[in-house]
């Protein structure tokens, strides 16, 4: 049995190995089998604060992080920020002092300009986790996406992705690349030219048709959401023209179906924009599974992560 | 530190076997479950039952991972790997043994309790135990045990087994005397 380094922060995959990565998505599975218990809560966390700090607005994963902190029987509060002082003026650290003060030990962190995590995780004891800045990482989403994927396929090493969408204006596919490629499969994306960040990562593959993308075979097609609130500029003429050259088509969902090819989501999804609304039935495709499993590796992440507090001594081998 | 050696694998071998009467005396061929503790629980739980399984049926068996409900996992320094709990019977109304290699301060077995109570009410929990070391912080004691052995707070004991450490036996250190 090895054990597991403790870590502080979740902020993107910058510093992490694979086995560590491995350790976190082992550590998942048990969490996801007490969902089927009669008491679905572990007493883990019991007496420690998980506070959820969102700048932007966020109900899916806000709500994923609730229950996942809720299963750990710890105290969960939300800092509703559109209500608080923040809207009166007050700096991030001066309201980070207030909740340090308030004894908070972890920190679930949401805002739109990258880096704002890494810069609250510098300034405080508690663990701080990244749920998604700007567009820079969304570990978090990543993880259960490596989750979903090992259910299916246990050994990742030399399996395919193909991430399809808005790269450009998308934290959750930098992480989604990050992760992937520290789990040893082979990504690709596919997408119009100006959504494709110049910055791209040079093990990513970039496919413009979809013709490419059949040809790479990958074993998820991973659609991202087209972020229509990010949208500044135009990048493409129209939803109608972007659903016909970059979406899953009725056309284009028959050659998946004959593939058996797994699709994923971070949903919200636009329905007859990313997707025509059959795929949603489709017996592989994975959203509902990804939601679920987003609640297990979330707990996962929160047990992972240790809030600078009490010197620690004995060794866990050594139990009572 | 100075080694003892307290059983050995002839001795641990018959300890088991001893256990096994003693549960098979006193439960007939009701129905019971075995639950070992991970790691060394485990290996004793499936011990017995291969033992009882050639007596008797209806014997249920499973696994617990008590990692998530220690009282001390802010104080360790890494942490421990979750295995999981394995409990593919109903526990509620069934009869338990729970089994655990070494019987310290209880806490382990605390934690245990308070797992199985989390997948229902059963009809009663009995203790097993290879080795009881004493020490106990919690009103705990052992419905059968293998041995018991006078220890020092600060000393170890540790079973070891076949299927985990390579050897069957049970040794005792004691810091060297100065």
């Amino acid at each position: 049995m090895k054990p597991v380094p403790r870590r502080k922060d979740l902020l993107s995959f910058d510093r992490m190995t694979r086995d560590e990565a491995l350790a976190i998505l082992d550590t998942a599975k048990p969490f996801k089998d007490l969902f089927t218990r009669s008491v679905k809560k572990v007493p883990t966390l019991r007496g420690k604060t998980v506070l959820n700090l969102f700048y932007e607005p966020s109900t899916r994963t806000r709500t994923s992080f609730e229950i996942a902190a809720k299963r750990l029987s710890a105290d969960v509060t939300n800092f509703a920020v559109s209500t608080s002082s923040v809207v009166k003026g007050e700096s991030i650290l001066d309201t980070i002092d207030t909740l340090q003060a308030m004894q908070v030990d972890y920190m679930i962190v949401r805002h739109s300009v990258s880096g704002v995590p890494e810069y609250i995780a510098r300034h405080t004891k508690a663990s701080v986790i990244n749920a998604g800045d700007g567009h820079h990482a969304h570990p978090t989403q990543a993880l259960l996406d490596a989750f979903t994927f090992r259910e299916i396929h246990p050994d990742l090493a030399g399996k395919r992705i193909v991430v399809a969408g808005d790269i450009l204006h998308s934290r959750v596919a930098r992480s989604v690349f990050d992760l992937m490629h520290l789990l040893g499969v082979e990504v690709g994306t596919f997408g119009p030219a100006t959504l494709i960040p110049p910055s791209i990562p040079d093990y990513v593959k970039v496919f413009t048709r979809f013709e490419e993308v059949l040809e790479f075979d990958p074993h998820v097609l991973y659609l991202l959401r087209l972020q229509l609130e990010r949208q500044t500029a135009n990048f493409f003429p129209s939803m109608r023209e972007y659903h016909r050259v970059y979406g899953i088509t009725d056309e284009r969902f028959r050659l998946i179906r004959e593939r058996g090819m797994h699709i994923m989501h971070p949903g919200p999804v636009n329905r007859g924009v990313e997707l025509v609304d059959d795929v949603m039935t489709y017996e592989r495709t994975l959203i509902n599974t990804q939601v679920e499993n987003g609640i297990a590796t979330r707990m996962a992440v929160l047990y992972h992560l240790t809030p600078e507090v009490t010197s620690r001594t004995h060794d866990p081998e050594e139990s009572a | 530190m100075q080694e003892t050696p307290v059983l050995s694998a002839e001795a641990v071998t018959q300890a088991v076997k001893r256990l096994a009467d003693d549960i098979h005396a006193a439960h007939g061929g009701a129905p019971i479950a075995f639950v070992g503790i991970h790691t060394r629980g485990v290996v004793l739980a499936d011990r017995l039952v291969a033992e009882l399984r050639t007596r008797r049926g209806n014997i249920e068996q499973g696994t617990l991972d008590i990692s998530l409900y220690r009282d001390d996992l802010s104080n360790l320094a890494a942490l421990p790997t979750i295995e999981g709990s394995d409990i593919p019977f109903d526990v509620e109304g069934a009869t338990i043994l729970l089994c655990d290699d070494v019987l310290f301060t209880g806490r382990t077995i605390r934690a245990a309790m308070n797992v199985l109570i989390d997948y229902g009410r059963p009809k009663c929990i009995q203790l097993v135990v290879l080795a009881d070391r004493g020490h106990r912080e919690l009103p705990i004691a052992p419905t059968w045990t293998g041995l018991t052995i006078p220890t020092q707070r600060e000393d170890y004991l540790r079973v070891h087994f076949r299927e985990t450490d390579g050897v069957d036996d049970v040794i005792h250190y004691t810091r060297d005397p100065a």
